[in-house]
C-alpha cells in the first residue's frame, strides 16, 4: 500500500507501528506526512505552543536505522505523538501556557516523555492548555485559545485542549493530557475522540507540573479504544520518581478488548441525566441499550452524594493549587520582575506571570486555608470527599462499571462562558467525582449530538479497574456511530 | 459566612499569596470569589459527623527509598533556568530592610 492519505497519521497508532516495525513505512515518512499537516493547519487550529520538528526529525530517523539493524525499535514505533505543555522535556521550552514559564528548558524529562521515547514514539511537540491546567476550554491559556476541528468557532473544551484537537485534526494518532477534574476527558468528548483518566497512581507524576497533586493523573488521547490500552501500556507502572506511584505494572487492557461484556454489571448514574443536555444523556441511554444487547446486565443508580464532588473539588483543588505555584516567585525559573525587596519581586512576578484564572484559584485557594476558614472550607470538603469515595463504593459492591455522560453539553462557542467562571466550572460536574475517589474513567466518542458536534459517554470503574472499564469502552465503540468519530480528515468540517 | 468579601480580606489573602493586585482585579475577585464561595456553601451544609477527612485517594504511608548515594541534577543545568545566579547560588534582592 502505498500513497499520502495512507501514511497520514490518522491511522492507527497500532498499525502504522507495526508497519514501521516490519519495515514497510519508515518512521520518517510518518513524521513528514504529520508535521506537513500540523505546518498547513495548526495555524488556523493552535493546537501546539511548540513544535520539535528537528528532534522529532532525529528520533524518526533513529527508528528507522534500528529497523534497519534489526533491533527491536518498540512497541509504538514510529507513531507521532503529542504531549501537552505541561509535561516537562529536557532543554525543550515547557511553558504550562503560561507567561510565568515562558522560555522555560527543564533539565529532565518527565518519566511518560522518557516512556514514550523508548517505545519509539516520536514526540511532535507540545500543546496548549488552560494556563496550568486551571480551565475547561482551553481559553485560560496565555497564547490564545485551541480551536475545535469540528468547528472553528467553539472549544475544543480543556484543560488538555491542545492535544485533543491534535488527535481529532488528525495530527497525530496519540496524545498525552493530564487529568485534575476532567481535563481529559471533557475536551476528549468535545472533540470525538477517546481520553482516558487512568486509576490515581498508576501513571508516574514525575515531570508532571503540579496543579493539586491529590488528584492530578496523565493519561491518553485516542482515536480509538484499542490505541488509548496500547498507549497506557506504555505509559503506565510503577516509577521508583514519583512516591505515589503504585508498585504494580501498568494494567494490561489490550488483551480483554475482544472480551465483550457478557454477565457486566452496569449501573446508570441516574443523578447526572437530569442536567445534562437531552443530546448527551440521550446518548448514555443509547449507550446503555448497546451494552445490554451485548448481555450486559444494565439498571439506573442513584448516587446523589456525586453531585457535591464539584463543590468540595472547587475548594480542595485551588487549596492544592495555592501551595504548589508558590514556587514561581521569580527566583529559581521562569519570569522575574525586579523590586526593592525580595516580597516585592515575588508579588510583582507573580501578578505579571499569571493570568486571571490562575490568580483567582490562587486567591480561592489561599482564602480557604486561611486561619479561621481552614476547618470551615477545606477541612470539610475533605470530609465530603470521603463522602464520594463511600458513595462509590457502594455502588460498586452492586456494578462493575458505571456509565453517565462525560459532559452536560456538545462543545460550546469560544467566549460563550469566559465572563462567568461558576459556569465554566460547571463544565467538570461529572467527571470530578472519579478524581475525588482516585478512580479510573474514560470517555468514547458515541453520537453525534446538537448542532452535529461529537457527544462522548462516560465509563467509569473503581479503582485498578481499567480492565472492565476498557471492555466496556470496546464493546460502546463498536456500537457507536461512525461519524462521531475524529479524525476530521482532509481539514475541518 | 458567605455574604460579600470585603476589600480587606481581599487584600489579606493577597498578601498571603504574594499577589499584587491591581484596584480593578482586586474588586473583581472580591465579587468573583463570593459567587463560588456561595455556591459552594452546600458542602458546608451536609452532615459530616464522625466522617474522616480524605487527603489522599491512595494509602500509601512513607514512601522511602533506600539510603543510597545517586546522581542527580547537576548544579549548573538548575542554575541556568534561573533569573539571576551568581558563584553557584540564586542571587535574589535583598531580604532585610534598610536597618541591617
Amino acid at each position: 500500500m502505498s500513497g499520502s492519505a495512507d501514511v497520514a497519521p490518522v491511522a492507527s497508532a497500532r498499525a502504522l507501528a507495526a508497519r514501521v516495525r516490519a519495515g514497510e513505512l519508515s518512521a520518517v515518512e510518518v513524521l513528514e506526512s504529520a508535521l506537513g499537516e500540523i505546518e498547513r493547519r495548526d495555524g488556523e487550529l493552535h493546537c501546539f505552543n511548540l513544535v520539535t520538528a528537528d528532534r522529532a526529525r532525529s528520533a524518526a530517523a533513529e527508528i528507522d536505522r534500528k529497523v534497519a539493524a534489526g533491533e527491536d525499535p518498540g512497541p509504538l514505533a514510529g507513531v507521532p505523538v503529542a504531549l501537552k505543555d505541561n509535561l516537562c522535556t529536557r532543554d525543550v521550552p515547557t511553558t504550562c501556557s503560561s507567561r510565568i514559564l515562558e522560555g522555560w528548558k527543564p533539565p529532565y524529562d518527565a518519566t511518560v516523555v522518557g516512556r514514550l521515547a523508548a517505545a519509539g514514539a516520536v514526540s511532535v511537540g507540545k500543546t496548549n492548555l488552560d494556563e496550568f491546567a486551571m480551565g475547561s476550554s482551553t481559553e485560560s491559556s496565555a497564547f490564545g485559545p485551541t480551536r475545535n476541528p469540528w468547528d472553528l468557532g467553539r472549544v475544543p473544551g480543556g484543560s488538555s485542549g491542545g492535544s485533543a484537537a491534535a488527535v481529532a485534526a488528525g495530527f497525530v494518532p496519540l496524545a498525552l493530557g493530564s487529568d485534575t477534574g476532567g481535563s481529559i476527558r471533557q475536551p476528549a468528548a468535545l472533540c470525538g475522540v477517546v481520553g482516558v483518566k487512568p486509576t490515581y497512581g498508576v501513571v508516574s507524576r514525575y515531570g508532571l507540573v503540579a496543579f493539586a497533586s491529590s488528584l492530578d493523573q496523565i493519561g491518553p488521547f485516542a482515536t480509538t479504544v484499542g490505541d488509548a490500552a496500547a498507549l497506557l501500556e506504555v505509559i503506565g507502572g510503577h516509577d521508583a520518581m514519583d512516591s505515589t506511584s503504585l508498585a504494580l505494572s501498568a494494567p494490561r487492557c489490550s488483551e480483554v478488548l475482544d472480551d465483550g461484556v457478557e454477565g457486566l454489571r452496569v449501573g446508570v448514574i441516574a443523578d447526572f441525566l437530569d442536567d445534562a443536555s437531552l443530546d448527551c444523556a440521550g446518548a448514555v441511554r443509547a449507550a446503555a441499550e448497546v451494552l445490554a444487547a451485548a448481555g450486559a446486565k444494565v439498571e439506573d443508580v442513584a448516587i446523589p452524594e456525586l453531585l457535591h464532588g464539584l463543590s468540595a473539588y472547587y475548594l480542595i483543588a485551588p487549596a492544592e493549587a495555592s501551595s504548589n505555584l508558590a514556587r514561581y516567585d521569580g527566583v529559581r525559573f521562569g519570569l522575574r520582575v525586579d523590586g526593592p525587596d525580595v516580597e516585592a519581586m515575588n508579588a510583582r512576578t507573580r501578578a505579571a506571570g499569571f493570568g486571571p484564572e490562575v490568580k483567582r484559584r490562587i486567591m480561592l485557594g489561599t482564602y480557604v486555608l486561611s486561619a479561621g476558614y481552614y476547618d470551615a472550607y477545606y477541612g470539610q470538603a475533605q470530609r465530603v470527599r470521603t463522602l464520594v469515595a463511600r458513595a462509590f463504593a457502594r455502588a460498586y459492591g452492586q456494578f462493575d462499571v458505571l456509565l453517565a455522560p462525560t459532559t452536560p453539553s456538545v462543545a460550546f462557542p469560544i467566549g460563550a462562558k469566559t465572563a462567568d467562571p461558576l459556569e465554566m466550572y460547571l463544565a467538570d460536574l461529572y467527571t470530578i467525582p472519579s478524581n475525588l475517589a482516585g478512580h479510573p474513567a474514560m470517555s468514547v466518542p458515541f453520537a453525534l449530538g446538537d448542532s452535529g458536534l461529537p457527544v462522548g459517554v462516560q465509563v467509569l470503574a473503581p479503582a485498578l479497574g481499567e480492565r472492565e472499564m476498557f471492555r466496556a469502552a470496546a464493546v460502546l465503540e463498536a456500537g457507536a456511530a461512525p461519524e462521531a468519530r475524529a479524525p476530521v480528515t482532509g481539514g475541518a468540517r | 459566612m458567605a455574604g460579600e468579601l470585603s476589600a480587606e480580606q481581599v487584600a489579606h489573602v493577597a498578601r498571603l499569596a504574594r499577589l499584587e493586585l491591581s484596584p480593578e482585579e482586586s474588586e473583581r475577585f472580591a465579587g468573583q470569589l463570593s459567587t463560588i464561595l456561595e455556591h459552594v456553601e452546600v458542602v458546608r451544609r451536609l452532615d459530616t459527623t464522625d466522617v474522616p477527612p480524605t487527603s489522599h485517594a491512595l494509602d500509601l504511608r512513607n514512601v522511602l527509598r533506600a539510603d543510597e548515594l545517586r546522581p542527580c541534577l547537576a548544579r549548573e543545568d538548575v542554575l541556568a533556568a534561573a533569573p539571576d545566579a551568581e558563584d553557584g547560588r540564586f542571587k535574589v534582592p535583598r531580604i532585610l530592610g534598610e536597618a541591617l
